[in-house]
């Protein structure tokens, strides 16, 4: 059932370049120690899952990446998590800049209560990426194109956001992340609120992305981790306890921990 | 494990259509409190329409008013001995210079419609007029001094106790014991009634005149008042609404969470549980005493109701931006908004109908607010209007609920009238106030 999975793409990825790495981070929330010691190596070009069962501390080391953390009072993160070489929690770095760089999608699909097109259209404008109309346009076609949803709005951009099915909804909340370009996209459980055709099309969707972002991606299901990622880690209890490729991860896992959850005996 | 057996053999017997003796009791209980909750609610309905009723019965004809319909020869040798029309001399001529001239207008209109006067005398029939009347005639004339030596058309107030038998509160026998009007007059006023020269009319002078004294209920009118509260309104909201809602948004998104933010939490709760004319003395000892503000101000007024209404606007407020949902907080951050990016462009958007509708609400608390305006002078007696903002903002004014209050400590009885009829207006303004908030929120909700 967990055979290796067949996208023959990862032939491809350069393992020597780095986009994220991750040294000794740990994070504490108040006087809970909720991620020890984990250090990842992030590449370009690559989706790369998260697994592990729940309240493993996956999500929590996803949102480090682009400070979302920053937003808990109480959340406190250490170690060094760099991007293309550079500290971002270093002081000088404005959390904005760096979520402008590194794109999130959130489990639940949040549309903002506007229209289809604002949606997408808010990054770029706060951004300052367009310098007319025709170019907000521009960016906001190119963003529904790519986010796999173009041809289903495209006749009522104007339309509420929040009336498109949750599939749409999670598609369009895509097409808005990758509307300011980012580098590195996260996202957080992105298909648990979806059902299996739109987790089919979201997942498409990922695959296609891997052309030009590096995709980062929490999931419950290991199926779906063996479908689209070429590199996983797996987490259990703060822990990182084994990252590797994909394919090694389920088929020849090193620690006892990976097997047993892999095969189903925990989690 | 399927052989669990009951002691009572609850599930053993027993078919569908009988129902046990626990149900039985479950469903008495339930409909025992569903019959005290039915009486709950009728003894409030019971009650407010017994308020409404009794309101609208004592005030409703406050809107109607007795007037009298003359034809004065304005005598030049009475007005204005100088001759030359000059509004400075003739203002020399008082009230008192003027009544005669009504008085005999009166009584020549009374006879040339041939009605018997017997057992009236001339003083009395002068007494059928309101002493707002030769008021009324004499600022006409001193606005328009042309009209002197002409003979002009126009309708004066008659006097309370006329107007008061029309709408049924004097009658022939409270009239026997009464010093001001003798059942003589009241049926030489049926007769002048019925020729037309008496009339009741739609009372707008209700609305635009100033309060009046004691002797001259029919006169009295909200003007001032309705005027002095809605400077105080129009204060109240330039203050409230920013100030609450950046106090709102900045505890609820912005403040650290800790024993200060706590505190400050704590003691806004309390504010809003103040009583109300802890904020009048506030009022009186800051505003007046230090700071130097004029008394009976809607200045006074509107800042002394702000810092009433500022707890209700902060915590409708802060209850409307918590009930976003945080998801909405999380995209705006995650396409790279800054922190006042996201509360502004989503974050209050959404929240805009809660905090209108607590807006609203809080104003329309301060428009019925009484106890703090007594104690910083608004119950004075105001016969000025006061003048256009900013400046007729420290002019000294009335307010609707003060002049309820005001009306009813009154003796004459045509002021119970004027009261419920100011009572009237003040639950009109207050039901336009909520119907607003009402359709405000159903106007800005959005559904995510």
């Amino acid at each position: 059932m967990y055979d290796a999975p067949t996208n023959n793409a990862e032939i491809n990825v350069d393992q020597n370049e780095i986009k994220i790495s991750a040294r000794n981070v740990q994070v504490y929330y108040g006087d809970s120690h909720a991620i020890k010691d984990v250090n990842v190596d992030i590449a370009p070009r690559t989706v790369t899952a998260f697994i592990g069962p729940s309240g493993c501390g996956k999500s929590t080391f996803l949102r480090c990446l682009n400070r979302m953390n920053d937003t808990i009072d109480v959340c406190r993160v250490e170690g060094r998590i760099e991007l293309d070489g550079e500290d971002i929690y270093d002081k000088r770095v404005d959390p904005v800049q760096l979520r402008a760089r590194v794109g999130m999608v959130f489990q639940k699909p949040n549309p903002f209560p506007k229209s289809i097109y604002d949606n997408v259209a808010y990054g770029p404008r706060i951004h300052g990426m367009a310098r007319s109309k025709a170019d907000l346009d521009e960016i906001v076609e190119t963003a529904l194109r790519r986010g796999a949803i173009w041809n289903e709005v495209k006749d009522r951009l104007h339309a509420p956001g929040t009336g498109l099915s949750g599939g749409q909804q999670q598609r369009l909340c895509i097409a808005r992340a990758i509307a300011t370009q980012p580098e590195v996209l996260l996202m957080d459980e992105p298909c648990s609120a979806l059902d299996p055709i739109a987790t089919a099309q979201v997942e498409e969707l990922i695959d296609d992305l891997r052309t030009n972002y590096s995709v980062v991606i929490v999931t419950h299901s290991m199926q779906q981790a063996a479908r689209v990622s070429q590199k996983t880690a797996f987490f259990h209890l703060g822990n990182l306890v084994e990252f590797d490729d994909t394919s090694r991860i389920f088929t020849q896992p090193q620690d006892p921990r990976t097997e047993s959850y892999i095969t189903g005996r925990i989690g | 494990m399927s052989d669990i057996s009951y002691p009572n053999g609850a599930h053993a017997q027993k078919s569908l259509l009988v129902q046990d003796a626990r149900t039985r009791k479950r469903n008495a209980a339930e409909e025992r409190f569903r019959r005290m909750g039915l009486v709950a609610v009728t003894i409030g309905i019971l009650a407010l329409v017994g308020l409404l009723s009794s309101i609208i019965a004592n005030g409703a004809s406050s809107f109607r008013q007795t007037f009298v319909n003359l034809e004065v020869y304005l005598d030049p040798a009475k007005l204005d001995k100088a001759g030359d029309r000059d509004p400075a001399k003739m203002a020399k001529v008082t009230t008192f210079g003027y009544s005669p001239l009504l008085g005999r207008a009166l009584a020549q209109t009374i006879e040339a419609q041939g009605i018997s006067t017997e057992g009236v005398s001339k003083k009395e029939i002068e007494a059928l007029l309101s002493k707002e009347a030769p008021a009324t005639l004499r600022d006409m004339v001193l606005a328009n001094p042309a009209l002197v030596g002409q003979t002009i058309s126009l309708q004066v107030l008659a006097q309370g106790r006329i107007d008061g038998y029309f709408k049924g509160r004097v009658t022939m026998e409270s009239a026997e014991l009464d010093r001001n009007i003798s059942p003589a007059q009241l049926e030489l006023a049926d007769a002048l009634r019925a020729a037309g020269i008496i009339d009741l009319r739609f009372n707008w002078g209700f609305f635009t005149a100033p309060d009046a004294s004691d002797t001259r209920p029919e006169a009295a009118g909200l003007g001032v008042a309705i005027l002095g509260s809605a400077y105080m309104m129009l204060i109240v909201l330039c203050l409230s609404l920013p100030i609450g809602v950046a106090a709102s948004i900045y505890l609820e998104e912005f403040a650290p969470q800790n024993k200060w933010t706590d505190l400050i939490e704590v003691n806004i709760s309390n504010l809003a549980a103040v009583p109300s004319i802890v904020f009048g003395i506030l009022g009186l000892a800051i505003f007046i005493n230090f700071v130097g503000l004029p008394q009976s101000a809607p200045i006074v007024g509107g800042l002394v109701l702000t810092l009433m209404t500022l707890p209700t606007i902060i915590i409708a407020t802060r209850a409307a931006l918590k009930a976003v949902p945080p998801s909405i907080r999380d995209a705006a951050l995650g396409v790279g908004a800054s922190k006042m990016q996201s509360v502004f462009h989503h974050v209050l958007p959404l929240a805009m109908p809660g905090i209108l509708t607590g807006t609203i609400i809080g104003l329309a608390q301060a428009l019925g607010e009484t106890a703090p305006l007594l104690l910083i002078g608004m119950v004075a007696f105001v016969r000025e209007y006061p003048g256009s903002p900013p400046e007729g903002l420290m002019d000294p004014a009335s307010a609707l609920p003060v002049q309820v209050y005001n009306w009813t400590t009154r003796g004459d009885p045509a002021f119970v009238e004027r009261a419920s009829g100011a009572i009237i207006v003040l639950l009109c303004f207050l039901v336009i106030m909520n119907i607003a908030a009402i359709m405000l929120r159903r106007r800005f909700e959005r559904r995510w």
